[in-house]
């Protein structure tokens, strides 16, 4: 059992006008084998959290906490972040050109767990978690995301995180742009990992339907750079109905 | 990768307007450039002519004389056994033939020589193995250097020719690819930091008959190398691939010429260059000539650049003159982006530490170059070489110094 613990996370952006304030006081626990929703506007800050998270560099914590198993997650790198286990589905994946895919699942895997995987079972085990989340065998040869559709990115995404087993994965918006076969397949591939690894999940959309397929235990509303409201997978259907208004009129109040 | 600069162009339905340039092209046609065998014809440059504005020519100077020794680099060739070596006096008949000498240093480099190098691929032979040309500097005494490679009708061969060592070189490389002859001619110029290379390699390349020109430079201070290419028959392919890694303080420029003066030839430019630290400074000027008679004439010229650190400059210039409208195909793309962080970011993000990622994006950036090159020797090599380039930036970034080499 496991356990990732954010603190009063407070983070800003780089820019050119200078540091901007996006995270003001983020407070979230998660343990292995959950499934946390987060849910709220564009705009609020929902990513800023996932990059934060997997340390990317524009991105600066001014205040707060993470750990991991106790474990100071901030003051690790990014390459270190990902080995202690921690995972990111991108909301915009990032195209490698000239790397292939099947050259970076094994160089990642290879990094991740310490040491390369057996040459026979690996080659077995990306084949058939392709073939899980229907993507063609052509695509082991592509570059990484290059030219890559939108839903066939996500699909990339799921399959990384079926192979390297994290401990914690943050799915950003991973459903947004999948036609409905796709949304299922890739929530089928989640709820694999889920099952076979207990993995704790923070899974970011904007939209219940996936919500069907991927059972949260809890949602988490995001407004203006804190989460604004806890409850249970009902609260999801009742920001479908009503929007997020009730948040925005009333001024944020962190009530975590 | 982030382009910085980024210009594509398709000229398939060019209009015949007669000359129909762009990029840079502040001197006129490139057909109007002077070319002769008389010293007295091109002076010794001041810099700022066209040829010379982005060249060293301070650094480049000892090779502007008008005599240069031989003895600063041994040639040793070992041939393939269908292939024949000879050292030849400079007046013999076979020499002079692909081509004049373009600017002051192929000018000097031809007059300066006593004796030239031939290797001679007979008619209808298939070379059964690399022929390689090696060159090494043994002194820093400003030297000339004469080779000849000349692959006779439906002859087919690969050439390999590897500089090493620390040299002044003025260097011809004449080539002729006779009619249905397949050769391909890899130039590696993996010189000490100290050497100086001008080199101006000048094709011809007759009916059906194709040229694979391959050149990668990784040494030396001053490396200047000028391909030209010129069909002399229809039928003709030439593909030019070249692959640069520039360290700080290095000048690595190619210029290409070519040159499609008769109908239905076609050219493949290919060019990519990584730079990283300070000073380091790369030029490619792929100048492409379509005369009013090259009808049907299919050509595509490529340059990419990939900036590592900052303190590095790139400078590209691709160049498409058209004097006809009956062309099957004609355009050239030029990029020059820095190291992409969100790549890095994204790899790292699964747990590749920071080396390893970097090597892999630059790895990424020359794999589809190396797989054209087509002869396995020369792409381990490179891929070797990329490896321990690699290693001299990691060690800048981590602070940990590099292997010795
Ligand atoms: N590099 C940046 N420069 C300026 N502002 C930025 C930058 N990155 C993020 N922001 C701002 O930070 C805020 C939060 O952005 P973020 O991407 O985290 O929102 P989000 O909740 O994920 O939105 P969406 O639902 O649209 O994905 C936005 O107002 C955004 O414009
Ligand atoms: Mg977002």
């Amino acid at each position: 059992m496991s356990t990732l613990e954010i603190r009063d996370l407070h983070v800003s952006v780089e820019t050119k006008e200078g540091p901007k304030p996006i995270l003001r006081g983020v407070d979230l626990t998660i343990k292995s084998g959950e499934t946390h929703a987060i849910m709220g506007p564009n705009g609020s800050g929902k990513s800023t959290l996932a990059s934060a998270l997997a340390g990317h560099p524009k991105y600066e914590v001014t205040s707060g906490t993470v750990t991991l198993d106790g474990e100071d997650v901030l003051a690790m790198s990014v390459d270190e972040r990902a080995r202690a286990g921690l995972f990111l589905a991108m909301q915009y994946p990032v195209e490698v050109p000239g790397v292939s895919v099947a050259n970076f699942l094994r160089t990642a895997k290879t990094a991740i767990s310490g040491e390369a995987p057996a040459l026979r079972t690996w080659g077995k085990e990306v084949k058939g978690a392709m073939e899980n989340l229907r993507i063609d065998s052509s695509f082991a040869e592509r570059s990484v995301n290059e030219g890559f559709s939108g839903g066939e990115k996500k699909r990339h995404e799921i399959l990384q995180m079926e192979l390297f087993k994290p401990r914690f994965a943050v799915l950003d918006e991973t459903d947004s742009g999948l036609d409905v076969d796709a949304l299922r397949v890739v929530s089928e591939g989640v709820n694999r990992a889920k099952d076979t690894t207990d993995v704790g999940v923070l899974l970011i959309t904007h939209y219940t339907r996936i919500l069907r397929y991927i059972k949260p235990d809890f949602v988490h509303v995001f407004v203006d750079g804190r989460i604004a409201e806890e409850g249970g997978p009902e609260l999801a259907e009742r920001l479908e109905d009503e929007g997020y208004d009730r948040f925005l009129t009333t001024g944020a109040t962190a009530s975590a | 990768m982030t382009a910085t600069t980024d210009r594509t162009t398709d000229h398939s339905r060019a209009a015949a307007d007669g000359a129909h340039s762009h990029g840079v092209v502040p001197a006129g046609s490139r057909a109007e450039r002077v070319t002769s065998f008389d010293l007295a014809d091109i002076p010794v440059p001041s810099g700022r002519e066209e040829e010379w504005r982005f060249s060293p020519v301070s650094r480049l100077q000892p090779l502007f004389a008008d005599t240069l020794g031989a003895d600063g680099v041994t040639v040793a060739v070992e041939a393939a056994p269908e292939v024949k070596v000879e050292t030849v006096a400079r007046d013999d008949a076979r020499l002079g033939k692909a081509g004049k000498p373009g600017d002051r240093t192929a000018v000097s480099a031809w007059n300066a020589v006593a004796e030239a190098t031939v290797v001679t691929v007979p008619a209808e032979a298939v070379a059964s193995d690399v022929t390689s040309v090696r060159i090494d500097g043994v002194s820093k005494d400003a030297t000339a250097q004469h080779l000849l490679v000349h692959a006779e009708r439906h002859s087919e061969a690969v050439v390999v020719i590897d500089h090493r060592g620390d040299a002044l070189l003025n260097q011809t490389v004449e080539v002729v690819v006779d009619e249905g002859a397949h050769l391909t001619l890899v130039s590696v110029q993996d010189w000490a930091d100290g050497a100086v290379h001008a080199a101006a390699h000048r094709s011809t390349i007759g009916r059906d008959a194709r040229l694979k020109h391959v050149v990668v430079t990784f040494g030396g201070d001053v490396v200047r190398i000028t391909p030209d290419a010129t069909f002399t028959a229809e039928g003709g392919e030439v593909e030019m691939v070249g692959l640069y890694f520039a360290d700080a303080d290095q000048h690595q420029e190619h210029r290409l010429f070519v040159d499609h003066a008769v109908p239905s030839c076609k050219s493949r430019v290919t060019y990519k260059g990584a730079l990283q630290g300070s000073g380091a400074h790369t030029v490619w000027v792929g100048d492409v000539l379509i005369q009013a008679e090259a009808e049907n004439t299919d050509t595509y010229e490529l340059n990419r650049n990939l900036v590592l650190t900052d303190g590095a400059r790139a400078d590209s210039v691709p160049n498409l003159e058209i004097e006809t409208g009956e062309i099957a195909g004609a355009g050239h793309a030029s990029a020059t982006g820095r190291f992409d962080d969100e790549q890095l970011f994204y790899l790292m993000a699964r747990g590749i530490p920071e080396v390893d990622a970097r090597r892999l994006v630059v790895r990424g950036f020359f794999a589809e170059l190396i797989d054209e090159i087509g002869v396995e020797s020369v792409e381990e090599r490179l891929l070797a070489s990329i490896e321990a380039e690699l290693e001299k930036s990691m060690s800048v970034i981590t602070g940990v110094p590099a292997a010795a080499e």
